[in-house]
């Protein structure tokens, strides 16, 4: 099989807008998200993530609508998370024109989520967001974390993860906390302790900060590796990433230019 | 003038991305559930996401057997996407539960069996030379998402077909059908309006043989 590793980028929006700063040149607008994506789109990203971190429900509508300028302008598969609490918010989102939607605090708090939107959308579209941080009173070693890794949910990690993939989920976004934001790489340990517990894809997130991190963190049994501000502020260009994963046999996706 | 494409509207599917990317390559592009309006355009796509069993029976609300058969009739094409393709095939089976299929072409539509599934991602396809779809776009990849597929092409030479299929296939654990061409009726596994530039050649060579 020649499934290529995913490469993909996640935009952290807020009201309509990135926020975390983008810092490339040759953009209009950088906080326009449909602007970031196109040009990720032609950079060769493999899939986007958008990270909902609006805090009121009355912004919800703005997200709806960036998602469907999204859905129509740039045409690779697009993941949607943040605040999602209800089939009817899945509903809404897959309606405008989400490819997946990624549940976190949502599914903590009443697991029966997961299978209720699995059933009802497909195990396709639904990913489970894991928060995981190291923490030894889990038998893996990994507890579950909530309000950005600040607070122990009082579950094992990948426990956790075997009971969302037995609920119906299609994919687990697995975000190390104690990597966020280090560049010190992946958490290959929690990767590997994950790996051993599911057979449902998985999306390496938090720490990378050199190719090779990438190419690790694959090696480790993700599917697919997802990072963020090094990408956006150009440390890391896709390309690098894809070129690495190349050198050490990983089959990738080349970006290409067909349609003027 | 452009060619119309419907999108038919019967509940399931990224209607969205589907009506974006016809209209992207030039298509007057319409979602519709209206039974003459999805017999007259000029191309048809069935959309598709999500479970075999409900697929079926939005499809059977809007009356979307009986659509594609008087299309066929008339020869105007029809393309299936994802769940799109596989409810064009005679059943297909989920959680060990068999549910007829639209039978356009004979095969079952059965579980992947693979180290990880679903089957989500980019992955190659192996078009025959005969296939118009992948013009251009034979080496590229294509975006797919599914944990069922089509994994035997049981049609023989002496079915008594007009146009001969040309049969796409790709691999996942193990080789399944990843497009089918036969005469007016196309159907693709993966998800060309998501395939970027890939996909959008692939739905221009189809959009291209509409008039």
């Amino acid at each position: 099989m020649t499934l290529a590793a995913r490469v993909i980028a996640c935009l952290d929006v807020d009201a309509g807008r990135v926020v975390k700063g983008v810092n490339f040149v040759d953009l209009v607008d950088a906080g326009d998200p449909i602007e970031l994506a196109s040009m990720y789109g032609a950079a060769g990203i493999d899939e986007l993530v958008f990270l909902d971190i609006t805090a009121s429900s009355s912004d919800r509508e703005t997200t709806l609508e960036l998602v469907r300028r999204s859905a129509d302008q740039v045409f690779i598969p697009v993941t949607v998370g943040g605040g999602i609490r209800s089939i009817e918010d899945i509903d809404a989102l897959l309606r405008a024109g989400a490819d997946k939607v990624s549940i976190n605090t949502a599914a903590i708090a009443r697991p029966e989520l997961l299978r209720e939107a699995a059933q009802r959308f497909g195990s396709q579209c639904i990913v489970l967001s894991l928060d995981a941080r190291r923490e030894s009173g889990q038998p893996s070693g990994f507890g579950v974390t909530t309000h950005g890794g600040r607070e122990s949910a009082g579950l094992d990690a990948v426990q956790w993860a075997q009971s969302a993939a037995d609920f119906g989920v299609g994919e687990i976004l697995l975000n190390s906390m104690d990597a966020d934001g280090t560049k010190a790489g992946f958490d290959l340990e929690l990767i590997k302790a994950v790996r051993g517990a599911v057979n449902i894809p998985i999306i390496a997130s938090g720490g990378a900060g050199v190719p090779s991190d990438f190419v690790a963190a694959i090696n480790a049994g993700a599917q697919a590796v997802l990072a963020a501000s090094i990408f956006h502020f150009g440390e890391v260009s896709i390309a690098q990433v894809k070129s690495a994963l190349k050198a050490d046999s990983i089959p990738v996706r080349e970006s290409t230019r067909l349609v003027s | 003038m452009s060619p119309t494409v419907a999108v038919l509207d019967y509940g399931f599917g990224n209607v969205r991305s589907a009506l974006r990317a016809a209209e992207h390559v030039g298509a007057t592009a319409i979602l519709s559930s209206d039974f003459d309006t999805c017999l007259n355009a000029d191309g048809l796509i069935i959309p598709g996401v999500g479970a075999y069993a409900a697929c079926m029976q939005g499809i059977d609300r809007v009356r979307g057997g009986a659509i594609i058969d008087a299309r066929m009739v008339a020869s105007r094409p029809v393309l299936g996407i994802c769940v799109g393709m596989q409810i064009m095939f005679e059943q297909g089976i989920e959680h060990g539960i068999t549910t007829r299929g639209l039978g356009q072409w004979p095969g079952t539509v059965d579980q992947l069996v693979a180290p990880i599934v679903p089957h989500m991602g980019w992955n190659n396809v192996v078009p025959p030379d005969s296939s118009s779809l992948f013009a251009g776009v034979e080496s590229e990849l294509f975006y797919f998402v599914h944990s069922y597929a089509v994994q035997e092409w049981v049609m023989t030479d002496t079915d008594p077909y007009q146009h001969p299929p040309t049969v796409t296939w790709s691999d996942y654990g193990a080789p399944f059908i990843a497009a089918v061409e036969n005469g007016p009726l196309s159907a693709v596994q993966f998800h060309p309006e998501k395939s970027g530039e890939a996909g959008l050649t692939l739905i221009n060579n189809w959009v291209g043989t509409l008039t």
